[in-house]
């Protein structure tokens, strides 16, 4: 056997002077007695329930900060979702504006071009048959003048020996029988 | 054989003795004095025929009051200031929140909340008594019977009036009984179960001490080897083995507060939950 197991059993066993380790104390009894009533209710007073409550308190709203968090992640979510739809709708809806406004450029435009030829054609023919109309009126006027001239001249020419009359009717037969142009 | 063992003990340590070996000097480090620290003796106080001389163990058990006053009144103002915790009141909260949660709500259950700060002065008051008998020049309270038997018997007290406040007096002796004896069998078991409300505290009382003086004994009786045998070769021995056991008892302190504490709460919550 050890030694030092030897100490410890003559120490439990026998005791020195003072009395063995199994002795009872009635003063010390009641000193703990005092001493425990008074701690505990101190501590009782001014730490556990202090300290209690705001362990409580804090439980409490960390349990309630959780809560509102997963709330508030979930209505993002949805808000989220939400505005991915209605993105969606607005591009829908901005695609199809853009096309109709196409559409309508694209029908105004040969709508247009139409319109323009159309007149240019008008003006054209406008423009032909005015030219036709002035040749002919130039044509005619060179014609009464060339008329004019040729009689004048023939009237001077053959004055003694043919009268006027004679003479018209014979350069309008002749006339007459020029071609047309 | 083990009367045996104890006989060869008393013979070897009677010769040690007689070549003049004494090992009072053990017990007086273990045992309540009215000299503190070695230094001065206090006074004595005799009152109504009882000796009421604040003790060695009585002042630590104050300075323990007074430490526990002073940290707690600090964790509690700094909750004040604000819910989180930092420094010390972080410490104390794992502390606290160990009880809580992992002693007393679990054995106790529903309406813990009336017995939490018993069990938690309890528990406190138990380490901090521990922690200062570790200390160089401090005494261990709890090592000393008296203290135990008196926290074991307070523990009782709780115990007991738990069970009838939730019971009823009459409700909380027959909840006692298992159900389903015989009649016969029922005075016996009567007494044998009063007697084992008395062993709980008994147990109690008598592993704490127990567990708190062992250790400080070993240490002690490890370093007297080295003035017994009166060489320098078990020095190293001797101071390598006492460090382990100091260690030892840091884990030994802790592990006996949460047992007390934890035993304490099992033993409410079956004074107060009788049909478990």
């Amino acid at each position: 056997m050890p030694a030092f197991l030897n100490i410890a059993f003559f120490a439990l066993l026998s005791g020195g002077e003072k009395g063995g380790l199994l002795d009872v104390n009635p003063g010390l009894i009641i000193w703990t007695v005092v001493t425990f009533i008074i701690l505990l209710f101190i501590l009782k007073k001014m730490a556990w329930k202090p300290i209690l409550g705001s362990l409580n308190e804090r439980e409490n709203f960390i349990k309630d900060s959780l809560e509102k968090a997963e709330k508030a992640q979930q209505e993002a979510l949805k808000l989220l979702e939400e505005n991915k739809t209605n993105l969606a709708k607005a591009e829908e809806e901005s695609q199809k504006i853009i096309a109709q406004g196409r559409d309508y450029a694209e029908k105004l435009k040969s709508q247009i071009i139409e319109e323009s030829k159309i007149q240019g054609k008008k003006m054209v023919e406008a423009a032909s048959s005015e030219i036709e109309r002035k040749n002919r009126e130039a044509f005619e006027r060179l014609k009464d003048q060339i008329a004019d001239i040729a009689v004048n001249a023939a009237e001077k020419i053959i004055r003694e020996s043919l009268d006027k009359e004679k003479q018209k009717s014979i350069v309008d037969k002749f006339i007459d029988q020029l071609p047309k142009n | 054989m083990v009367l045996d063992t104890i006989q060869e003990v008393h013979d070897s340590l009677n010769v040690a003795a007689e070549k003049g070996e004494d090992t009072s000097w053990i017990l007086h480090h273990i045992l309540d004095s009215k000299e503190i620290f070695g230094l001065f003796t206090l006074p004595e106080i005799h009152l109504f025929g009882i000796d009421l001389t604040i003790t060695n163990h009585v002042v630590f058990m104050w300075l323990a009051m007074i430490i526990l006053g002073i940290i707690f009144s600090k964790v509690s103002r700094s909750y004040k200031k604000s819910l989180v915790p930092k420094g010390l009141t972080n410490l104390m909260e794992i502390f606290i929140i160990f009880v809580r949660d992992d002693i007393v709500k679990p054995t106790i259950g529903k309406g813990y909340e009336k017995f939490l700060p018993y069990l938690l002065t309890v528990f406190f008051f138990i380490l901090t008594c521990n922690f200062l008998g570790l200390i160089p020049g401090g005494a261990t309270a709890t090592s000393n019977i008296s203290v135990t038997a008196t926290l074991a018997t307070i523990s009782f007290v709780v115990i007991q009036a738990g069970g009838i406040m939730k019971n009823g007096f009459f409700g909380y002796f027959k909840g006692l009984m298992p159900h389903g004896l015989p009649t016969w069998l029922l005075p016996i078991m009567f007494v044998v179960e009063v007697l084992g409300l008395f062993t709980k505290p008994f147990a109690l009382a008598i592993r704490l001490f127990a567990n708190m003086s062992a250790g400080h004994i070993v240490i002690l009786a490890l370093l007297g080897l080295i003035f017994i045998l009166k060489t320098y070769f078990v020095i190293p021995v001797s101071i390598g083995f006492a460090l382990f056991i100091y260690l030892l008892e840091i884990l030994v302190a802790l592990i006996q507060a949460y047992i007390f504490t934890m035993l304490s709460s099992l033993f409410i919550g079956m004074a107060v939950h009788q049909d478990h």
